[in-house]
């Protein structure tokens, strides 16, 4: 039946959410943003609301609440109307712990899975990207060659999230013809991790590079044990979650510019009263709108067990063209306001520029 | 809850209009090159493929609304062509959902079996339907119906008419209500047929009414007060767009899926592979572009479904009906002008029939309210401003 009604807890979820990110996310949106840094009493105050947690299975640790991406998505979109750079790193962990519980063998599950069941924030990060143009995370330059009883990983990986701190990545390559990904400790031999990245946006996000050399894992570090895993649905699940971002920040964006329109006066009147930038506000308000019933759709799909290879690509193709549209207009509709950093507009423009362009970080 | 699966029925009945459509396909061009000739209605294979259906399956409670189900039949009608059908049937005219939006149950009782045109632009007016100056007066038990209206659409062979008139000009757009005539009608006459771009087997006709009585009770939603605040009872007439926006960008959106599906084929048949999942470095410059416009098409899809579904439940979608009519407008002009341009020489041939299709769905972002009008009612309601605030 197609439907387009919250339930009544995803509604409530939305409400707290969208409170939460507007008084504990986008007061210190900005100080992060300078700092390149976030403050790990605000990533302590997320987990503290259980959003890891509270959806894996009791057996493992967790709350054993149920897991629906389509409210996933509804709170990423939220928080990250309050910021998409603190959305995207106080839920990274759970792009990883969702990989394991979705895609793990039972041994990964039991092993990994109590690390983001206890009261402190625990960062496990997904290692997809790789540096250089023309990347295609499908087919990844990273290979892993089966050695005996064992795998060895060759490559390199950037923009990793909370590199600084993850106790695990989990690294996709190349395994003969198929695409696998392994769970590589943080402190295997033949692995190193550089310093933070300098990036043109979600600044507060610490990310770094990873360079593998010849790093020898178990068997079972292959995720999903011998029968491997879906990659794709995983990185399907981050794209989607990507798009709540962009989403997200689209509407910050709207939301920011229609009491700016209605308060800046110029030739007597308030700019919202000029077509000029009337229709382009509600070009915003067309595309987030348009947005969002795409990232509910894959969500939904992706939280049914249906196929989402191509509801995932489209969505976040068009999240991606329509955020970067929505968040470069709001600077225009700004002006020169748009370009000073008093105002957060050219911030949400950065961050939707590099929004566009990740892969993993986190997932629904 | 949220949700996009169709039920065994839905599919059912999906696979039934595409059956239809199909054929109607084999007559579009026929009645796009050959405008004065109407396609009749009822096709020749009609007796046999209605002979020949499976039953649907039994109704259950995860059928999809019928609102929702509406548009979808629609997009997949229009999919087939804009005007051809294998046979008509009462309904199916913009008056139609005017009627379901706003008529009372013994109106649509009375009337929903006819087809029902809308007529409401005069040679004066356009965007702007208040400035309306076709009058009804009220004589005895019947109102009196003077004036001209242009581009009806459907208007020869709709059966009756849901017409736009002013009762009172000095009240403005408080005075515009809405009447069911009925062609035959003493005083209606339908003097000629458009000639246009696209939609040409479609019947756009002009409507004068020259003292034509009709009975009182033909006031659609039978409110003959007029509101003393300007808007309240223009805004009366105007919840009759609330069904036929998200309609006719349903009309238009099937146009833009057979481009795509037509588009498909011929790329997939001249080996361009689409990738989904694949970075922007792993496609060729053809499939990416394809698919952005398929991704254009999902976004649009989505927000006309959204919009019905919010009518199914009774909830106020004034901005949603404008926000899918105002994408739609614009989306499926990039779809239908950007497959023509990925297929080259086939898209330009009369030989196919896409570039007809570009034609067609053209009408999209402007009857019905234009893009620009849309645009003008989202912001309204963004900035929470008055028609006044905000021309």
């Amino acid at each position: 039946m197609i439907s387009f009604g919250p339930t009544e807890e995803q509604d409530m979820v939305r409400e707290a959410m969208r409170d939460f990110a507007e008084q504990a996310v986008r007061p210190i949106a900005r100080d992060c943003d300078e700092a390149s840094e976030i403050p790990a009493d605000f990533l302590q105050s997320v987990w503290d609301l259980g959003l890891t947690s509270t959806q894996i299975p009791e057996s493992y640790g967790g709350g054993g609440e149920e897991r629906s991406a389509v409210t996933n998505a509804m709170v990423l979109e939220e928080l990250a109307v309050g910021d998409a750079t603190l959305a995207a790193a106080a839920t990274a962990p759970s792009g990883f712990a969702n990989a394991i519980l979705d895609h793990g063998s039972e041994e990964q599950k039991k092993a990994l899975l109590p690390l983001f069941c206890t009261e402190k924030f625990h960062a496990a990060s997904l290692a997809i990207i790789e540096p250089g143009p023309i990347f295609d995370a499908s087919r990844p330059r990273t290979v892993a060659e089966p050695k005996d009883d064992a795998f060895v990983l060759s490559g390199a990986k950037t923009l990793v999230p909370l590199g600084d701190q993850a106790s695990h990545f989990l690294v996709t390559a190349r395994n003969g013809e198929a695409l696998d990904a392994f769970v590589v400790p943080r402190d295997a031999a033949g692995l190193t991790i550089s310093e933070p990245e300098l990036n043109l946006g979600l600044k507060g996000l610490t990310t770094v590079g990873l360079e593998l050399e010849r790093v020898e894992l178990p068997h079972d570090a292959r995720l999903g044990g011998d029968a491997g895993s879906d990659v794709g649905r995983i990185l399907d699940a981050s794209r989607i979650a990507l798009s709540a971002l962009m989403l997200g920040v689209s509407r910050a964006v709207l939301e920011y510019c229609v009491p700016y329109a209605k308060d800046r006066v110029a030739f007597d009147e308030p700019i919202a009263k000029k077509q000029a930038i009337a229709f382009r506000l509600s070009d915003m308000h067309i595309e987030q709108q348009a947005m969002r019933l795409m990232v509910w759709k894959a969500a939904s799909h992706l939280e049914k067990g249906q196929e989402i290879l191509r509801a995932a690509h489209l969505t976040r193709s068009y999240c991606a063209e329509k955020s970067l549209w929505v968040t470069d207009n709001g600077i225009q509709t700004l002006g020169g306001h748009g370009f000073i950093r008093e105002h957060p507009v050219e911030m949400w423009f950065r961050n939707a520029r590099t929004l566009g362009v990740l892969e993993g970080v986190t997932a629904v | 809850m949220i949700d996009f699966t169709l039920s065994e029925r839905d599919r059912a009945q999906l696979e039934r209009t595409r059956a239809a459509a199909l054929i109607c396909r084999k007559y579009a061009r026929y009645h796009d090159e050959n405008e004065g000739d109407f396609p009749p209605d009822e096709l020749p294979e009609a007796a046999e493929f209605y002979a020949n259906q499976t039953p649907l399956p039994d109704a259950s409670d995860d059928d999809t609304a019928p609102p929702v189900m509406m548009a979808l039949q629609s997009i997949g009608q229009f999919w087939g062509d804009y005007s051809v059908r294998l046979k008509r049937t009462g309904g199916g005219g913009l008056g139609n959902a005017a009627l379901s939006a706003a008529g009372t149950p013994e109106q649509q009782e009375k009337w929903q079996h006819l087809v029902l045109s809308m007529a409401i632009t005069e040679p004066g007016c356009g965007s702007d339907p208040s400035r309306v100056s076709t009058t009804a007066v009220l004589d005895g038990d019947e109102w009196v119906l003077n004036g001209e209206k242009i581009f009806v659409t459907t208007g020869i062979r709709a059966e009756g008419v849901v017409l736009w008139a002013t009762i009172d000009k000095s009240a403005g757009r408080a005075g515009i209500k809405s009447f069911l005539v009925e062609k035959g009608t003493p005083g209606f006459e339908v003097p000629h047929k458009e000639k246009k771009l696209g939609i040409r087997a479609d019947d756009t006709a002009c409507y004068v009414f020259k003292d034509c009585r009709i009975p009182r009770e033909n006031l659609l939603g039978l409110d003959e007060t007029i509101p003393k605040k300007s808007s309240g009872g223009f805004r009366g007439v105007m919840k009759t767009f609330n069904m036929t926006r998200p309609m006719t960008a349903a009309m238009g959106l099937g146009l833009a899926k057979a481009a795509l599906d037509f588009t498909r084929d011929e790329l997939e048949k001249a080996g361009v592979e689409l990738e989904y999942g694949s970075a922007l470095g792993a496609q060729s410059a053809v499939a990416e572009r394809f698919m952005r416009l398929e991704a254009l098409y999902e976004a649009s899809e989505l927000t006309t479904l959204q919009c019905t579904w919010m009518a199914g439940q009774g909830l106020p979608n004034n901005m949603e009906s404008s926000v899918c009519k105002a994408h739609a407008g614009s989306a499926v002009r990039a779809i239908t002008q950007g497959c023509v341009e990925l297929l080259g020489p086939m898209g330009i041939s009369r030989e196919h029939l896409l570039e007809k299709w570009m034609r067609d769905c053209r009408i999209t972002d402007i009857y019905e309210g234009t893009g620009e009008i849309q645009r003008l009612i989202i912001a309204r309601g963004l900035f929470d401003y008055t028609r006044a605030d905000l021309k």
